[in-house]
């Protein structure tokens, strides 16, 4: 039996794996982007070991289960979960050159990831009301630091897709924007795995 | 023989050139995650699952949930043109298990070793 090898047959389409000379710039410019999302998980791998370690730490003040309010919790992750989504398929239209379906659904990306926001921000504040703070107690600390900032990378996220909208208007659907289109929906990606590291271990065991 | 097509290495984040596979993709993806959400809030509010078993019940779920993202919205998967992807993958999750893994186990250690100490005790 013979094995026929690509170099062989079609010598102009070998990349990759140091064969046919470096790859795509899309490919270089994503695994890039790709690299940089892991060392974001490993910075929030560092506040969920945090939370983890100090998360029964309430110093005699509010616990997780006395704080949080589930149906709040479920409707931001169906937020973030239709956001992705419709992230998902505005970066696919994208791709096909229809500006006008990509600028619909990048609309209701920012709309959802804003809803998702603005319930953060009132939980927030009802924990600030009732002495919740972050200074409360170690517990309290961990909990801030993880979901804030967790609501921080959403909020730049949506920042980011604000200009992006702008650049696809100003532009149109030029290669470099499509690679930055790219990256965004990635990142927005990304942030829902954290959400479902943080829903997991933040709000349905500790709610238990 | 390989589709020739198939050798160049994977964008991450791109799934193929088969249009309408990559809807299906989103829209598959979305409906997994949202049926694993809503099996997490069962878990965790009922008593489905054997009570001391439900963190377990819920690590798992969101594992699943997890690879349902990776494959579904980042089209992170097994081919062998995704292995530059799946290799940056793994040594990140080799970090993200040390950093936690290594943390909780050091410090229930030592909680578990220390001699309890009064809590008010003056600094």
């Amino acid at each position: 039996m013979t094995t026929t090898t690509i170099e062989a047959v079609r010598p102009d389409r070998v990349r990759g794996r140091g064969a046919g000379g470096p790859s795509s710039t899309r490919t270089v410019v994503a695994y890039g982007f790709w690299i940089f999302i892991l060392s974001d998980i490993t910075m929030f791998s560092a506040l969920f070991a945090a939370y983890a370690v100090l998360s029964d730490r309430t110093a005699g003040g509010p616990t997780a289960s006395e704080l949080i309010n589930l149906r709040h919790v479920f409707v931001e992750t169906m937020c973030l979960l239709i956001s992705s989504y419709t992230a998902g398929i505005g970066a696919l239209s994208a791709e096909r050159r229809q500006p006008d379906r990509f600028l619909i659904f990048a609309a209701l990306t920012f709309v959802f990831g804003a809803a998702f926001l603005i319930i953060e921000i009132t939980d927030f504040a009802d924990m600030l009301r009732v002495g919740a703070g972050p200074s409360r107690s170690a517990f309290l600390s961990a909990f801030w630091a993880l979901v804030g900032m967790h609501g921080a990378h959403v909020t730049s996220g949506l920042l980011w897709l604000i200009y992006m909208v702008a650049q696809v208007v100003a532009k149109g659907l030029l290669p470099h924007v499509l690679r930055r289109l790219l990256c965004f929906s990635l990142f927005w990606h990304a942030l829902d795995i954290v959400w479902v590291g943080v829903l997991t271990v933040v709000y349905l065991m500790g709610a238990h | 023989m390989e589709d020739p097509d198939r050798l160049y290495d994977r964008t991450p984040g791109v799934e193929d050139q088969e249009p309408t596979a990559n809807y299906w993709s989103y829209t598959t993806g979305f409906g997994l995650a949202v049926l694993l959400t809503i099996a997490s809030f069962i878990v965790a509010q009922t008593n489905l699952l054997w009570p001391p078993g439900i963190p377990m019940g819920l690590a798992v779920l969101a594992i699943a949930q997890i690879g349902v993202h990776l494959v579904f919205f980042l089209h992170i998967g097994t081919g062998p043109d995704n292995t530059n992807n799946i290799v940056a993958l793994a040594f990140g999750l080799l970090i993200v298990f040390l950093i936690i893994g290594g943390s909780t186990f050091i410090m229930a250690n030592l909680n578990a070793n220390m001699m309890p100490m009064p809590m008010n005790l003056p600094h």
